[in-house]
């Protein structure tokens, strides 16, 4: 298993510098550049500026001083955020989005699979109707539109908790965007879950159990649940990632510091640096989020092996 | 059972985090300030989100009244020599830094060096061309930095010397190009002295706090020569660029002071907050740039017929939702210096209907007809707004025999063929930079020639040129007497409205919601607000 793990990280190499170079070439042949704006510069005031960040450089002595850098672990100036180097805008997001996107990853994996198993178990009852509307919701509802209506309904109306907002510490500050975050993930692995459960309780093997006279609960915790999994496994990497990297809405709406909405305006803003250092990071965390699906997918089941 | 047992103690630390974070508050001013901040750097910042924490702790030789109007800030006082050249302050003998350490001429030389310093690369080094040498600084064809025309007579007297008089210097040093820094600091520190930890102030505030992407931080600075008039203890700058998360956050109660709303939510905020919108004018012109370089635009008929059939009295009210002003001239009104009515063409006030018929008969007259329409394509950047206005606008010219193609941009590709050239017809906007009206019209400006040939038109997108136009603005570059400058000025707006060498649709509003808790916010032209005006009631 570690000699497949290594051959999987080795693997990566070639792909994250073909990611990056891609990346890297593709924003600087897209329109514009991170000195437009509604006010054109004299020349020469934008000669300093593209001096200051190496722009004036040809594009592949660019890309090789990038890449230099890259080695070095210097990720380079942002143009946005000019306070901040790439490293230090990301060190700041990074582990917040980390700790949201976790968060809202293990809460929203808990409840998809519970309400996924009873709504499997009650199928066709009104535990089952209930769930299907409530997922059904977090599936159909916009993460943006949940956001302003749980922000009106908790932070207007009723002011139980914070509109939006981060205070270090602050569990209050958190409900709401992991509310928003968590749902629509819940409810896919709940439906997910349901479909994969319903089969399973149906099949041959499971009619054996309950013949032989085991109980609900022991065939479900022996027979169903781990078979059941499989496909929710399958679909827990890709979710993690979205967690991790796709709370932009959340972060917009509720005011948070992550990394997500560096990314947008990096790109919008044409940071290069910025932009180039989200898309390093996401890619390091997707193929070590995918890695540690495939191995416990293999764990899982037997019949996949590391070929 | 237990889940609601959960739920009820996650309420409840809610409730009391939130109970602790308002007692602890007691005079903060929760300011929603939009944008991410590039920097706390005066001499880096570009956006007015940058601005209002900056000119909450750092201040220059002059500074703001609440009206908006320039006072005396660092300086105690100021003269002027004859040919209006040179202008000599005097700083204020309690100007300290928030370290204690005296504020002195030669902070005021350095941050004005700093600004030129082609190493800074600051992208608003050239609103202080107007300063002896600066130019020539900045692109540096002059390397001493000791050339620059701001000069430390001794600790306490900076002298500046101007290329032309400058009549509106006293409001361009309140603006943060003008700024001084810590000399002391930056010595120690270099490039990272604007870092929150390092950062000192001569403000009334000093940032402490910074989380990128969420919010700035500041608190009272009690060295600041004002501190006892100063009734706000900390402020923070909310990052949320979300406006209706804004409103949000504003009708739950934990926003002050909104710096922007959705437009579609003004009726809302009429409704159920009387009062706390706030839509005032400020300095500044939404207007189409009609590419003068392309042959049908040449023609003044067409640009005549473009212009009057819009019906710029609907797009506030009713396309914008905000009571915008409908702009007939170039130079906002409120610009000071200058003739106190807005330009306003005959044509402005003729029946709607019949400007449509006059439009399509000079149309017709240039050749173009139903069956021979001219075709153009709007080319805006991607806003709501700008699609709703290029929307109205080609059904306005839709009657006169003209078909919109629509095209839309990111703001930088936009503005990127706007100052190409590469467009026919397209959206732009400028909020003046400071209030004067040359501020506006040097965006009409004939292009100038470069090494090689080339032609550099700046912010002249729509390459409008008119020799009289220009000579009239160098003129008014070094008339003294600012009433005979205004009407200089006010000439060459009439020769470039009566050409019709730019669409101007709206001027600018500014939109803010202040709650009823909070006083000394006035409403000003050149929509600024800083925090030591402002208090605030429980």
């Amino acid at each position: 298993m570690l000699a497949y793990a290594l051959r999987r990280v080795l693997s990566a190499i070639p792909v994250a510098l073909i990611a990056v170079t891609a990346c890297f070439f593709i924003l600087r042949l897209a329109p514009g550049g991170p000195f437009d704006a509604e006010r054109a510069l004299p020349a020469n005031i934008l000669r300093n500026l593209r001096a200051a960040y190496d722009l004036d450089q040809p594009l592949i002595v660019q890309y090789f001083l990038y890449l230099g850098r890259l080695l070095q672990g210097d990720l380079g100036p942002s143009m946005v955020v000019q306070d901040f180097t790439v490293s230090q805008l990301l060190a700041l997001g990074l582990p917040f989005s980390i700790m949201l996107g976790l968060t809202a990853f293990v809460i929203a994996t808990a409840i998809g699979l519970l309400a996924g198993m009873v709504a499997a178990v009650t199928q066709n009852k009104w535990p089952d109707y209930v769930l299907v509307l409530v997922v059904m919701i977090g599936v159909i509802v916009p993460n943006f539109l949940m956001g302003s209506l749980l922000q009106l309904v908790f932070g207007v109306y009723l002011k139980w908790l914070p509109a939006g907002g981060w205070r270090a510490g602050s569990i209050a500050h958190l409900i709401l965007p992991i509310t928003v975050l968590a749902w629509p993930h819940a409810a896919r692995i709940s439906r997910l879950m349901r479909g994969s459960m319903i089969e399973v309780l149906g099949s041959n093997y499971v009619r054996t159990a309950r013949a032989k006279g085991l109980g609900q609960r022991l065939v479900l915790a022996r027979h169903a649940i781990k078979p059941a999994l499989i496909p929710v496994v399958s679909y827990l990497g890709p979710g993690l990632s979205y967690l991790l990297t796709g709370s932009l809405i959340v972060e917009q709406i509720f005011g948070l510091p992550g990394i997500g909405k560096y990314f947008i305006n990096a790109a919008l803003n044409r940071d290069y640096g910025l932009v180039l250092g989200t898309v390093v990071l996401y890619m390091a965390l997707i193929l070590v989020l995918n890695l540690l699906v495939d191995l416990a997918y293999a764990w899982l089941d037997p019949k996949v092996r590391y070929r | 059972m237990k889940l609601t047992t959960t739920f009820k103690a996650v309420t409840a630390a809610g409730v009391f985090a939130l109970m602790m974070s308002t007692a602890a508050s007691a005079v903060t001013l929760q300011l929603h300030n939009g944008g991410d901040p590039r920097t706390l750097d005066p001499h880096k910042a570009s956006g007015n989100w940058e601005d209002r924490p900056i000119s909450d702790y750092i201040e220059g030789l002059m500074t703001l009244d609440a009206a908006g109007e320039p006072i005396l800030g660092q300086a105690a006082s100021y003269e002027v020599s004859e040919d209006g050249l040179v202008y000599t302050f005097t700083l204020r003998d309690d100007a300290v830094w928030s370290d204690g350490t005296p504020v002195t001429a030669q902070d005021f030389v350095l941050g004005a060096q700093r600004l030129q310093d082609p190493a800074t690369a600051s992208s608003y080094a050239y609103l202080n061309h107007f300063i002896l040498n600066a130019e020539a600084i900045n692109s540096s064809e002059i390397t001493d930095f000791d050339e620059l025309g701001v000069k430390a007579l001794d600790d306490k007297t900076v002298e500046i010397t101007l290329n032309a008089p400058t009549p509106y210097l006293l409001a361009a040093l309140t603006h943060y190009t003008a700024y001084p820094v810590p000399s002391h600091v930056v010595e120690e520190v270099g490039e990272e002295w604007s870092q929150v930890g390092n950062l000192v102030a001569n403000g009334p505030y000093i940032p402490v706090e910074w989380v990128p992407g969420s919010f700035i931080r500041s608190e009272k600075n009690e060295s600041y020569y004002d501190a006892a008039n100063v009734a706000i203890d900390e402020v923070v700058y909310h990052i949320t660029e979300d406006d209706n998360a804004a409103l949000n956050r504003y009708r739950a109660g934990e926003f002050d002071i909104l710096s922007s709303f959705p437009a579609d939510q003004y009726q809302l905020l009429q409704d159920q907050y009387p009062g706390e919108a706030h839509v005032a004018p400020f300095l500044g012109v939404y207007y189409y740039v009609m590419n003068q370089s392309l042959p049908e635009l040449q023609d003044v008929n067409v640009r005549k017929a473009l212009s009057i059939a819009i019906n710029r009295e609907v797009i506030g009210p009713d396309v914008l939702g905000t009571g915008e002003l409908p702009a007939y001239g170039w130079v906002p009104p409120g610009t000071a210096n200058f003739p106190s009515e807005a330009y306003m063409p005959e044509w402005a006030s003729e029946d709607y209907g019949a400007r449509v018929e006059e439009a399509t008969a000079l149309m017709e007259a240039a050749g173009y007809s139903a069956d021979n329409p001219l075709s153009l394509q709007l080319r805006y950047n991607t806003n709501e707004n700008h699609r709703r206005i290029a929307v109205a606008i080609a059904s306005m010219w839709e009657p006169i025999h003209v078909r919109v193609e629509l095209f839309n941009a990111e703001v930088g590709p936009h503005y990127d063929a706007l100052q190409e050239g590469d467009f026919q017809i397209g959206r732009a906007g400028w909020l003046m930079d400071y209030n004067d009206a040359s501020n506006m019209l040097d965006l009409l400006k004939s292009g100038t020639e470069q090494a090689g040939g080339t032609v550099a038109w700046g912010n002249n997108y729509g390459r409008y040129s008119n020799a009289e136009y220009d000579d009239l603005l160098t003129q008014a570059m070094s008339e003294l007497d600012l009433e005979a400058r205004g009407e200089l000025l006010a000439q060459a707006e009439k020769i470039a409205m009566d050409e019709f060498g730019v669409l101007p649709i709206y001027y600018y509003v500014s939109k803010w919601v202040v709650s009823p808790r909070i006083s000394g916010f006035e409403d000003n032209p050149v929509d600024r607000h800083l925090t030591r005006y402002l208090s605030k009631s429980e």
